[in-house]
This record gives C-alpha cells, sequence and structure tokens, in this order.
C-alpha cells in the first residue's frame, strides 16, 4: 500500500525540556480522509509542524508521498499544503497578493497563478474579495483564505490544524462539502479538530494522541464499534407512565412525554421499540444522547491517564 | 526547484519587497529625501561655506557622498530589518517556511529587496544634492559597484538583527546605537587627515570608513584609504555577513522552534 504520510519514531524535545512528542509512529493511505484527534497539548501542532518544517525534530523519520524530509525536504514540501491554526498572512496585503506571493513561493509563473486564483477563491466564495485587504475579512473568510493559500500549489496532502475554529454552522458545512470535494479527486486529507462530530462525519481513520504518544490508530468504523454502551432520548406520543420500566433494559423518565433508553452492547434497540410499542407507547422521535466519538474519545484519554 | 522556479520566487520576494516599500513611501522613500536636504542645506551650504576646503575640494562636493552613503545605508539595512522582523511578527515567515524555496532564495530577495530601496533613495538623494552642487561623477564603476556592495552588506546585517530580534524595539537597538555613531564616526563630515593618529587607526575598524571613502573616490576622485583595499574589507564584511546570515536561516535559529 502507498501512504502518504509514514511517521516513525517521531520524538521532539523542545529546549526547555518539555518532551512534546514521544515516539510517535503514523501511516496514512494516499486519498484517506484522516483525523489527528487529541486534548490541547497533546501533540498535534508539534507532529504538525514537524511534517512541515516549522519544528525541527529530535529524532525519527518523516516521509510525505514517500519521500522523507531528511533526504529532500523541498520535494516533500511540494507534496503538503498546510492551514495552521493561527492565521499566518500579511493582513496588509490583498487576498490577491497573499495567494500571489505563495504561488510564487512554489515557482508558479504568474499566469497559472492567476488562473488557479479565479478557481479557488470561486470555489470558496470569495471571488468578490479578490483586492480586499486581508484584515478587512471576518474570520470565517480568513479561514477560507488560507484554504486556498495552502491549495494554491495544488499539493496532494492537505493537513488542516483546527480549520473550522470560529466559523459559524453554515460555513462550515460549506467547507465540509468543499474538503469532500477535494478529497473525493483525489488529495489526502489530515485534520485535527476540537469538533468530534466533524471528525466523526468526514473522516475514515483515525488517530488520538495525547501526552506526545498515539493512543489508538484506526478506522473511525472499528473506534465506534468499541462503544460498549450508548444512550438514546425517545420522544413518546402517549404519556409515560410514571413507574416506566422494561425488563432487561434500562431507562430513565425524563419528562411526561421523554425517555432516555441505556443500550448496552448486544442489545437491540428494535426490541425496546416493540416492547413499548406493547405496552401502548408509541415513539415519535429517537436521537443520539451524545455524540459517540466524544465518549470514545474521553474514555480512550482516561485509560491512557 | 529547478532554476526558473527558483527564479519565479525571487521575483516573487523582490516584487513584494519592493510593493511594500512604495506603498508607505512617505515613510520609506519621502524622509531621506528631505533629511538629507536638510543636512545638504545646513552642513554643506550655510556652515560648509564658512569651512572652506576639505580634502581638495570645497566641503559641500566633500559631505555629499557621505551622505548619499548615509543614506544607503540606513535605509537597506531599515527596509530588510523592518520587512523580515514584520514577517517574524505576524508569522507570515511561515509561508515562505513551509515552501520549497530554497534559504539562498529567500536571503537573496530579502537583501534585493533592501538594495533596490538603497539605490532608490541613493537617486533620489543625488538629485536632491544636484539642486546644492554640481557633480561631475570621477568613476562610474565605482559608484556603482560600492552602492551595490554596502547595500547588500547592510542588508544582509539587517537581516541578522531581524533574526534576532523578539520586539520592534529590537530592531531600533542597533540603528540607533551601533549604525548611527559608526556613520558619523565614518568620514561623512571630516577627513581621516584631520584625526589624531590614535583615533585614526581606530577608525581603521569601522566598515563605514571604506564606504564611504570608496565612495567619495568614485564620486570625487579624493579618499582617505586605498580604494583596493576599501574594496577588499567592504567585500569581506559582505561575505562574512553573508554566511552567517544563511547560517542562520539554514539552523532556523529563531525561525522553527
Amino acid at each position: 500500500m502507498s501512504y502518504a504520510l509514514e511517521i516513525e519514531g517521531l520524538e521532539k524535545i523542545y529546549a526547555n525540556g518539555l518532551q512534546a512528542l514521544k515516539g510517535i509512529d503514523l501511516k496514512v493511505s494516499q486519498g484517506d480522509f484522516f483525523a489527528l484527534l487529541g486534548p490541547n497539548g497533546a501533540g498535534k501542532s508539534t507532529t504538525i509542524g514537524v511534517i512541515c518544517s516549522l519544528v525541527n525534530k529530535t529524532a525519527g523519520t518523516v516521509r510525505v508521498k514517500g519521500v522523507d524530509i531528511d533526504a529532500d525536504f523541498p520535494k516533500a514540501k511540494r507534496h503538503l499544503g498546510v492551514v495552521p491554526q493561527e492565521f499566518n498572512f500579511n493582513v496588509f496585503e490583498s487576498v490577491e497578493d497573499i495567494l500571489i506571493h505563495q504561488a510564487g513561493y512554489y515557482g508558479i509563473p504568474l499566469k497559472t497563478a492567476r488562473e488557479r486564483i479565479d478557481t479557488y477563491l470561486a470555489k470558496l466564495g470569495l471571488t468578490d474579495k479578490r483586492h480586499t485587504r486581508a484584515r478587512m475579512l471576518s474570520g470565517g473568510m480568513k479561514r477560507r483564505l488560507m484554504i486556498a493559500r495552502a491549495l494554491i500549489h495544488e499539493p496532494s496532502v492537505l493537513i488542516l490544524d483546527e480549520p473550522t475554529a470560529g466559523v459559524d454552522i453554515e460555513m462550515r458545512r460549506a467547507m465540509y462539502d468543499f474538503l469532500k470535494e477535494i478529497n473525493a479527486a483525489g488529495t489526502t486529507i489530515i485534520l485535527t479538530t476540537h469538533y468530534l462530530e466533524e471528525a466523526e462525519s468526514l473522516c475514515r481513520n483515525i488517530a488520538i494522541i495525547n501526552h506526545g504518544e498515539i493512543v489508538t490508530n484506526t478506522s473511525m468504523k472499528n473506534l465506534l464499534r468499541e462503544l460498549h454502551r450508548e444512550t438514546f432520548i425517545l420522544d413518546a406520543r402517549e404519556r409515560l407512565p410514571e413507574d416506566l420500566s422494561v425488563e432487561g433494559f434500562e431507562l430513565t423518565r425524563v419528562d411526561d412525554f421523554c425517555l432516555q433508553a441505556h443500550i448496552e452492547q448486544g442489545q437491540d434497540i428494535a426490541e425496546l421499540m416493540s416492547r413499548l410499542h406493547d405496552r401502548g407507547i408509541g415513539i415519535i422521535s429517537m436521537r443520539n444522547r451524545e455524540n459517540r466519538l466524544e465518549q470514545m474519545f474521553v474514555s480512550l484519554l482516561e485509560q491512557g491517564a | 526547484m529547478t532554476p526558473y522556479e527558483q527564479y519565479i520566487a525571487l521575483l516573487t520576494l523582490l516584487r513584494k519587497e519592493i510593493r511594500r516599500y512604495t506603498r508607505i513611501w512617505t515613510q520609506t522613500l519621502l524622509p531621506s529625501a528631505i533629511t538629507m536636504s536638510l543636512y545638504f542645506l545646513i552642513f554643506g551650504s550655510l556652515i560648509g561655506s564658512r569651512i572652506g576646503q576639505m580634502g581638495g575640494v570645497s566641503y559641500m562636493e566633500f559631505v555629499v557622498p557621505g551622505l548619499i552613503m548615509m543614506a544607503i545605508v540606513t535605509n537597506s539595512y531599515a527596509n530588510v530589518v523592518s520587512s523580515f522582523f514584520g514577517s517574524k511578527f505576524n508569522n507570515s515567515i511561515e509561508e515562505l517556511l513551509v515552501s520549497p524555496t530554497p534559504n539562498h532564495i529567500i536571503l537573496l530577495g530579502f537583501v534585493s529587496g533592501g538594495v533596490s530601496r538603497g539605490m532608490l533613495v541613493a537617486v533620489i538623494v543625488t538629485t536632491v544634492a544636484s539642486l546644492f552642487v554640481e557633480l561631475n561623477i570621477h568613476s562610474y564603476a565605482v559608484v556603482v559597484a560600492v552602492v551595490a556592495l554596502t547595500s547588500v552588506l547592510f542588508s544582509l546585517c539587517g537581516l541578522i538583527n531581524a533574526v534576532f530580534a523578539n520586539t520592534f524595539d529590537d530592531i531600533s537597538i542597533v540603528p540607533t546605537f551601533v549604525l548611527t555613531p559608526l556613520t558619523y564616526l565614518g568620514g561623512v563630515f571630516y577627513s581621516l587627515e584631520l584625526l589624531p593618529d590614535f583615533w585614526a587607526t581606530v577608525s581603521q575598524a569601522n566598515p563605514l570608513v571604506y564606504v564611504v571613502n570608496a565612495f567619495r573616490f568614485g564620486v570625487l576622485g579624493v579618499s582617505d584609504v586605498s580604494v583596493g583595499f576599501a574594496f577588499a574589507m567592504i567585500g569581506s564584511f559582505t561575505l562574512v555577513a553573508y554566511l552567517y546570515a544563511a547560517h542562520l536561516l539554514r539552523t532556523g535559529k529563531r525561525l522553527r522552534t
């Protein structure tokens, strides 16, 4: 299998003695939509910093599309597009200038750069901001500008560090659609995020990092399968009896028309519905009480602590 | 990167620098014209007329090359130190660091920006000077070579200062406490012949002495030091500054964690 990113034994000890990465191993397949999750200070940004050369590693190897960064970093960088967490452009420059300069740093001629700018500004809804100075953009627009900038040299691997932080829901959804589109076109995407539902809905594979170590690295499907217990909120059509109970199921009455059901692994929610129906209680809607990935995330971090 | 791609990256950096300092021309180009006009008026015309000759020429003619060179030194230095530190301050330097642009192109890009501003200011100040005194250039080759080498040298020094700077105060300390005194003590306003032997010898360690005298030779044909030796010294200072700046970029000191 060919990998977009291979990390082996990556270590980083900062000058103040802090060991941010303790020998992590990670592989991301080409074309993957990969989530790198972890609490603040876990080592996500340090990992990304090493990959894109903003952080000098202490030990280990990093290969981008098979190119070792120690052997040929410029070649590895060509494959990478990076959207950092913090805004890192000159706010006094116009949107167009920021993109032209970034293209120039990759050796892209002005004519080609302008064509790509047309494309990406249109796709990211920034066409009318082309000549606007970056400081006049809203937070969401600045994020989209950074995505356009990261794509201007058409990288095969796109790394996004908290790309939707501070972005409103509507814009976030538009951004998801755009990321899905470029992923479908073959770009490998590596995403760090605090919005776990974002990772769950977008990513196929996931690694969780904590205290500079990879806690788990698996497919999203496998990770969620490991969940032993889920809680559902059920809305009833009829008023619920005060002493409602169904043998074999743990139920909590929230109010007269709302019920909380805790479903263990192996239990069948359809059976619960059927038994409620037998007792004359119709369920008109049902939803998961909390984000499933969040549950898993917390449990994994607790195990590692 | 192929040589053509490196050329594009270099042009991009140069274009960006030129756009930056021309956009804020009232802060970057105009002050030199005004300051030098005052120098020419006060030191050259008003006081100079009472001093008489120095180095075999009128005092006005004597100070003009030094003042032009002073403007080149301060502007090439200021351009790179403020631009590079500004990029560090707002983190936009990361745009360059994550790209495949080689370090020597980054260095060349910032330096060529400083050189272009230094040369543009040289043209402005020379035009202003020609209103006060008739300039008959002794050697165009020497003039061009000194201006080019000097602006490269002080652009490199500006970049080194910017790498180490943590605050905006740090980028004004060197120009205020090092560059300005060295310029004033570098023979802009007087001939080294006027100094006692001890101070004349001490002055030999001041790079501005070579810069000012080599340029004065190019303009007037007179100099306190041998022009060949002056070129050798300016070249040596430039080489050392280049190697050190390249080392800083290669190791990522204060740029990468």
